[in-house]
């Protein structure tokens, strides 16, 4: 149960990164692989838009954010793997190469795979993020005030 | 992950579900006349036609009704992945799907209001065959008459007496299907 457990952690981690990752960065990352398995669609490539909720009030009430484009896919591989790939945008090259990855690290090639994609991914994601931060906090201002000499 | 509920969908989805639109469409407009419907396989009883009108008229929007021998978790697998359509018990379907025998009595479904005519259930009803003969069919869209191998006469008369509310029927036999909508006369052949 808890290696069910932890395998499905596992896996919510890469989804959730394929799923936000830049469709370029993916592309480039595995542009070298020739080795891609072959498959059958259960669901292809479609566009539609999900509705983002966030807690923005202090209470934790849910509110909903706003609607943002989703493309989605499922697909099987030869080997019986079932992979899903759902990603940001319109972008449908890129819902298929994250399924097929979610499919492929189901078996052997996981280790391979998270070496030459997922880490780096990772690493220029987060590298991304700070580099963004570290701009907006060059621009942070800091208020005080000076000895009014009231007395 | 191995099992067939998530296969079986249509391999085109917008060219497909078009194409069953269509022959839906034409069969309700047309009854009596049977028409082809492939591109979709559902896990088992369901024929292919059912599951090709399943996909193209159903959605997360539409409860749907099914009765006992299709009531398998296969099946509901199948029709949460590819349609998310909530199951629901007869007086909230607006679509059931069933063999004749195994549906429960017809009275259960609603008809529409008279403000709301559409608000009924469309039944999906699957049969052994299905065939231009049998039951005599006259009204709207047949030029004649036209006749199907009605599985029974009385509770279609009863249904077009209804008129303007009631329920519409499509009959579905491996690839093949059939409408009858509330606006057609049934008579003994």
């Amino acid at each position: 149960m808890t290696a069910q457990n932890d395998q499905g952690e596992a896996r919510k981690r890469w989804m959730s990164l394929l799923a936000k990752s830049p469709p370029a960065r993916l592309a480039a990352l595995t542009r070298d692989m020739t080795d891609w398995p072959a498959f059958e669609w259960l669901r292809p490539p479609e566009v539609g838009g999900v509705m983002v909720r966030g807690r923005t009030g202090g209470t934790g009430a849910p509110f909903n954010l706003g609607e943002m484009t989703v493309t989605r896919c499922a697909l099987r591989l030869a080997t019986g793997e079932v992979g899903h790939g759902y990603v940001q945008g319109r972008d449908k090259a890129h819902a298929e190469r994250a399924a097929l990855i979610d499919a492929m690290m189901q078996t052997k090639r996981a280790d391979a795979l998270r070496r030459a994609v997922l880490d780096p991914l990772a690493t220029q994601m987060q590298a991304d993020k700070a580099s963004r931060a570290a701009k907006a906090a060059a621009t942070k201002v800091d208020f005080f005030t000076m000895v009014r000499g009231e007395d | 992950m191995r099992d067939d509920t998530l296969s079986g969908g249509f391999a085109d989805p917008p060219v497909d579900a078009a194409h069953a639109f269509r022959a839906a469409l034409s069969a309700l407009a047309r009854p009596g006349r049977i028409e082809t419907l492939t591109g979709a396989q559902a896990p088992e009883p369901v024929s292919p036609a059912a599951a090709a009108l399943l996909l193209t008229l159903c959605d997360a929007e539409t409860p749907l009704f099914l009765a006992p021998l299709h009531d398998t978790p296969a099946l509901r697998d199948w029709i949460a992945f590819h349609i998310g359509a909530p199951i629901t018990p007869p007086h909230a379907a607006q679509f059931a799907l069933g063999r004749w025998s195994d549906l429960p009595p017809l009275q259960g479904f609603p008809i529409g209001t008279a403000d709301y005519p559409d608000r009924s259930t469309t039944l999906i009803i699957e049969l052994d065959r299905l065939t231009a003969q049998g039951a005599r069919l006259t009204g709207p869209g047949i030029e004649t008459e036209a006749h199907l191998s009605l599985p029974d006469i009385a509770p279609f008369r009863a249904n077009r007496a209804l008129f303007p509310l009631g329920l519409d029927f499509y009959f579905t036999c491996g690839t093949s299907l059939a409408g009858l909508p509330r606006s057609t006369n049934v008579e003994d052949a």
